[in-house]
């Protein structure tokens, strides 16, 4: 595989993106409102109920849920750039030129899944650590300390996350195959957050913690579905399939 | 089917919806594997692994659907393409130009892909397959749904191509366009029926007739004509004399000697050449 071809591909995707509007709000739109969002739940639920004494570790449980919330989004916003890059094309037809040139299905594949992956993974950063810098001022004169970062915090946005969002590439790649339409792959968006969402509820009910070991292993589970899923991917991903056998 | 193209020549691939053109193309341009069979382009075999990569370096294709990127400029479109090829910036600026320039497209150079009209697009592909200077390119119905204009820009393009002693391989329904700039042809119907120049199939499956206009046909005019040996001749619309002929150079001024002898006032002498398309739909009916 040259990382060359792959950056070619990648780089287009990426100025394709600049031109598409809606692309460009929802990927940096959703984690900044997710961020105010939060802090809002932060400054008028969480830190008047730490002040009047609440359970440590219901404070623990919130901010982490709201931290793990971003690992959710990080599956979701993928799938939109992922569908647009692989089902526009195929809408466009422009991927039988592509096909034609030197590029082998692989370098093809990876360049389009880091050109899916790599904006919504910076632009979850980016507003998770919003969220972070916000509560740590709004709770640094109620507990003496600064909440964020913090190991469980770490794990979740820089493994959990970036794994996530390959998830949710994947997912969008292997359903490329069946949908012939733009609107129907970001429908995807709607099904890829129930495995992760799965999960919260599951902490809600005090069934898991998130913990450094939950989430180490949440984690080595999640990456050991994706070899799975990327085996998947890259046998759809072929360009006999792509010309013959896609929809 | 068994078929070769020479180097440097523009080979048209003519045959109903259905038959195969577009599967052959993706076949040669190494896009599909081939069921059963070999080929090899400029010496390569589209079925080995390591040559179809090498393939897909040295040919261009321009599909049936253009694919252009819609939402960004033609230099843009061009751009990309010369970066999947590994071109140099330098290469790829001055390939960009030098096309645009020849396609007529280098004002519109800045402007999106979107809002050219079907020929300007079609012109945008043909650049695109030649972005990385291949010799041998594959055309799929180029000029399908062009207007006359756009359709005979796209084809004087073609030829300046073979000017640059490119092969060509072309996908056409336009039997016309075929038999106006292929130096040969080949008809599918599922499988090969002929393989030729346009002339050589004319003459494998047509006799030539000379067409002579005369003010009136008498039987004078006739009997002068058959003492020349030849029998077939035929009378349509009262004043045409159809003569099938073997050897039209030879025969033509005997024949119009010997109508001047009896007397027959010539209006006009031609050939009666059969187009691309009555040679088609004679190879279709068999």
């Amino acid at each position: 595989m040259d990382l060359q071809n792959v950056m070619s591909v990648a780089s287009k995707d990426f100025e394709s993106y600049k031109r598409k509007r809606s692309v460009i709000a929802y990927t940096f739109g959703l984690p900044l409102v997710l961020s105010v969002a939060f802090s809002l739940v932060v400054q008028n639920d969480i830190a008047p109920a730490v002040q009047s004494g609440a359970n440590p570790d219901s404070l623990n449980l919130g901010l982490e849920s709201l931290i793990y919330f971003f690992v959710i989004f990080a599956a979701v916003l993928p799938t939109s750039i992922a569908a647009y890059s692989i089902v526009g094309e195929k809408v466009e037809r422009s991927l039988e030129p592509m096909l034609a040139t030197p590029l082998s299905d692989n370098e093809i594949l990876l360049g389009k899944t880091i050109a899916s992956l790599v904006p919504p993974v910076l632009t979850t950063w980016l507003g998770a650590s919003i969220f972070m810098a916000t509560s740590d001022f709004l709770l640094h004169g109620i507990i003496s300390y600064y909440y964020f970062p913090n190991w469980n915090a770490g794990i979740m946005l820089f493994v959990l996350a970036p794994l996530a969002a390959l998830f949710g590439v994947e997912v969008a790649v292997i359903a490329s195959s069946r949908i012939s339409d733009v609107r129907g792959a970001n429908q995807l968006g709607g099904l890829v957050w129930i495995p992760f969402m799965a999960i919260f509820i599951y902490a809600v009910e005090g069934n898991f913690q998130f913990n450094v070991g939950n989430l180490l292993l949440f984690s080595g589970i999640l990456a050991l579905l994706e070899l799975l899923l990327f085996f998947i991917a890259s046998t759809t991903f072929r360009r006999e399939q792509i010309l013959t056998k896609w929809k | 089917m068994t078929l070769n193209v020479n180097e440097g020549e523009i080979f048209g691939f003519l045959g109903p919806n259905g038959a195969g053109k577009t599967t052959t193309i993706r076949m040669l341009t190494c896009l599909i594997s081939e069921t059963s069979g070999t080929a090899r382009i400029g010496g390569l075999d589209i079925g080995n692994r390591s040559d179809r990569k090498k393939i897909r370096s040295m040919v261009g294709l321009l599909p049936e659907n253009v694919g252009l990127y819609e939402s960004v400029s033609a230099y843009k479109n061009l751009d990309y393409y010369g970066r999947f090829y590994k071109l140099t910036e330098a290469k790829r600026r001055e390939r960009i130009e030098y096309l645009l320039r020849m396609l007529g497209l280098w004002d519109k150079r800045d402007v999106t892909a979107g809002t050219f009209s079907k020929g300007m697009k079609q012109k945008l592909a043909i650049a695109r397959a030649l972005v990385h200077d291949p010799q041998v390119l594959f055309l799929d119905e180029p000029t399908a749904n062009l207007d006359p204009e756009a359709s005979k820009a796209v084809r004087d393009f073609i030829i300046e191509l073979k000017k640059e002693k490119r092969t060509i391989f072309l996908n056409t329904h336009m039997l016309d366009e075929a038999d106006r700039i292929c130096d040969r042809v080949g008809i599918l119907k599922t499988k090969l029926v002929a393989v030729g120049t346009p002339e050589e199939l004319r003459e494998s499956l047509f006799a030539r007739t000379t067409v002579v206009q005369l003010e009136a046909v008498n039987d004078a005019i006739l009997s002068a004509v058959r003492k020349l040996g030849i029998e077939e001749i035929e009378v349509i619309e009262g004043n045409k004399l159809f003569v099938n002929v073997k050897n039209p150079d030879r025969e033509n001024p005997d024949i119009i000697h010997a109508i001047d002898r009896a007397g027959g006032r010539i209006q006009s002498v031609y050939l009666n050449t059969p187009t691309l398309e009555e040679v088609y739909l004679k190879l279709m009916k068999h």
